[in-house]
């Protein structure tokens, strides 16, 4: 991925970071450290446990199920990010830039997906009936599938983003319609089931074993602490995120220049100059114009049709919109979700 | 823990809890071997771990930015030749990892070789698909760039003992209830596989045949719902050690890092050393 998603990933993770640390601070208060500690620990551990899922082959869980749904959406958030920070830096695994990335697709939108499956699925039904076994395995295997779609999305959009002069893709090279399938097949198959087996699983083990950490989150307990104020407390987040959204195509035209796109003239021209040291953090560019550029340019813009301007913002606009439009559909569903389960959950406590 | 993708290697040898079992412990060896390599004696693990954290953020920077593949293997290559000088065993520590992401990132980036359009270099023989220049490059671009991430990550642990990655990132802002967490979470990790992995040893030892895979799957989640119960009345237990030892929500920690005659000197070598393959990426846009 791209320096510039990498960026944009972290930007949009880290004000769910922020709200997340905020409230579990409010709710655990001095356990906050030692309890997500603990968990991101457990979080970690269990991305180890490779599981053979029906079809012969074996895969292995996040575990954002399970963690959203014994610990509540917004520590499972936390968890899951230190985990996959642990993992990236220390074993290599997932590299270092794809962490903002990872956590976005994995912990925010896994998490949030899950739970509020598993709250709608599962509603009122009691803490040892399989419908919330069931309503677990749901929840992992919608959350999971979620992520990847997210992520196949991200990596779609890159080689219509970014291209070197010779019109190869510089970064992840498929395009959306080949990035999207793929990861849905991989993730409808094989990932989604161990997500599925992992989630269902432990809780219809926690069911045997201790049915009372299941209480939290269900939706019957008297303080709903994961629910009762998700909604309401945290708007300006779903406010800030949804002006993210729109002004996310704005900012792709009016940034006007793509940055390492410079054409030989730009270097001449004293307003892009600056544009081109500002998008490449004040380091001013070099008063020459570069021997090599100026040569290319000759060759550069005729014989490949995607460097036609028009042409190129036509695709790569609606790309973006319908990767905003996508999103956007998924955060409103997630949204919706967890209203209706908040409210629902709020009005028969009231009531009780 | 080489292992790159959620889809494993299969392995009939062992059975499933053999290779859980086995898969924990090599973790295990991984964490206690970073340490063991970074309390030694060497040019890396002499520095400043704020130097060596600025270093390799800055290098990862500049590997994703670059244009040219020329550039990135100068920067692995400097880097490995870091490694031996720090005295890391390079085939022993790497190749696992180098291999790991050469098998996941290559799988990925193959069909690149044949989908992305452009000058046809050769066809597949038989087959007679294209296989393209700029599909080339991107998939070696795809390769190039994890490999070098990845090996630039290893380096910091293997040479900075995790407290002091941590204290450094507390030197670069990051708040310190997150450093704090990440800590803890760091040696709980430990013990946490080595609990799974003595949970799965257990198992083993009273297993006599071949596992239903259904059996396996219950006995793994089983596994899981136990650590999970540990872990939450172990992170009760350890708040009110916490609190006993005077701990009233806010972690603090010792800061004795002092920045000497050699680790600006590394700094300034690291610095021009970014900034050359920056300038040299970006504007040779042709390898």
């Amino acid at each position: 991925m791209s320096p510039e998603t990498c960026v944009a990933a972290c930007a949009v993770a880290a004000p769910f970071w922020y709200v997340a640390v905020r409230k579990v601070k409010k709710n655990v208060e001095s356990k906050a450290v030692p309890l997500l500690a603990v968990t991101s620990a457990f979080s970690f551990v269990v991305m180890m446990f490779n599981l053979p899922v029906p079809g012969g082959t074996t895969a292995h869980a996040v575990g954002m199920g399970i963690a959203a749904i014994v610990l509540g959406v917004w520590p499972a958030i936390l968890a899951v990010s230190i985990a996959l920070f642990i993992q990236a830096l220390f074993f290599g695994d997932g590299g270092l830039t794809s962490f903002g990335a990872n956590s976005l697709n994995m912990a925010v939108l896994g998490c949030l997906v899950a739970y509020g499956v598993y709250r709608l699925v599962a509603a009122k039904a009691p803490l040892d009936s399989p419908r919330r076994v069931l309503a677990a395995a749901l929840g992992g295997y919608v959350g999971i599938n979620a992520a990847a779609l997210l992520a196949a999305v991200e990596f779609g959009i890159q080689p219509l983003l970014f291209r070197d002069a010779s019109g190869a893709p510089l970064y992840a090279p498929y395009p959306l319609e080949v990035a999207v399938p793929a990861m849905a097949f991989a993730h409808l198959t094989i990932a989604g089931a161990a997500e599925a087996i992992v989630t269902g699983g432990i809780v219809a083990y926690l069911q045997r074993a201790n049915p009372s950490l299941l209480l939290a989150t269900s939706g019957l307990a008297g303080r709903d602490e994961a629910t009762a104020t998700s909604w309401w407390s945290t708007r300006w987040l779903w406010a800030g995120l949804g002006g993210l959204m729109i002004l996310s195509p704005l900012g792709l035209v009016a940034a006007g220049i793509a940055w390492g796109e410079w054409g030989a003239g730009d270097f001449a021209d004293p307003a892009v100059r600056d544009q081109i040291s500002q998008a490449s953090g004040n380091v001013a560019p070099p008063a020459q114009v570069p021997t090599g550029l100026e040569q290319l340019s000759s060759i550069w813009t005729a014989p490949i049709p995607d460097y036609a301007p028009a042409f190129m913002h036509d695709e790569r606009f609606g790309y973006i919109v319908s990767a905003v439009i996508g999103s956007g559909l998924i955060l409103l569903l997630v949204v919706a979700v967890s209203w209706i389960v908040g409210r629902f959950g709020r009005s028969t406590t009231s009531a009780a | 823990m080489g292992e790159q993708s959620f889809i494993a290697h299969r392995s009939h040898s062992k059975g499933l809890i053999g290779r859980l079992s086995h898969g924990l412990a090599h973790a295990v060896q991984h964490i206690v071997d970073a340490e063991d390599f970074a309390s030694r004696d060497g040019l890396l693990q002499r520095l400043d771990p704020r130097v060596k954290l600025a270093a390799v953020l800055a290098l990862v920077i500049v590997a994703v930015a670059s244009r040219s593949l020329l550039v990135l293997a100068a920067l692995l290559v400097v880097t490995t030749a870091l490694a031996s000088l720090s005295g890391l065993p390079v085939a022993r520590l790497f190749r696992p990892v180098w291999l790991g992401v050469l098998a996941f990132t290559g799988l990925i980036a193959l069909p690149a070789l044949l989908l992305v359009p452009g000058d046809v270099l050769i066809r597949v023989p038989g087959l007679g698909w294209p296989v393209t220049l700029q599909g080339l490059r991107s998939a070696a671009f795809l390769v190039a760039r994890s490999e070098m991430s990845t090996t630039l990550g290893l380096l910091l642990v293997l040479t900075t003992r995790w407290a002091h990655v941590l204290k450094a990132l507390r030197s670069f802002g990051v708040p310190m209830i997150i450093v704090a967490i990440l800590g803890m979470t760091y040696r709980y990790v430990l013990l946490l596989l080595e609990l799974a992995h003595q949970m799965f040893e257990a198992r083993r030892s009273r297993h006599v045949g071949i596992l239903a895979p259904r059996d396996g799957r219950r006995i793994a989640t089983a596994t899981a719902g136990v650590l999970l119960l540990r872990s939450l009345e172990m992170s009760g237990d350890i708040h009110l050690a916490m609190v006993a030892r005077g701990y009233r929500g806010e972690p603090r920690t010792l800061d004795d890092f002092a920045f000497c005659r050699r680790d600006w000197q590394a700094l300034v070598v690291m610095i021009a050393i970014a900034a050359i393959a920056l300038v040299v990426g970006l504007w040779s846009a042709l390898p």
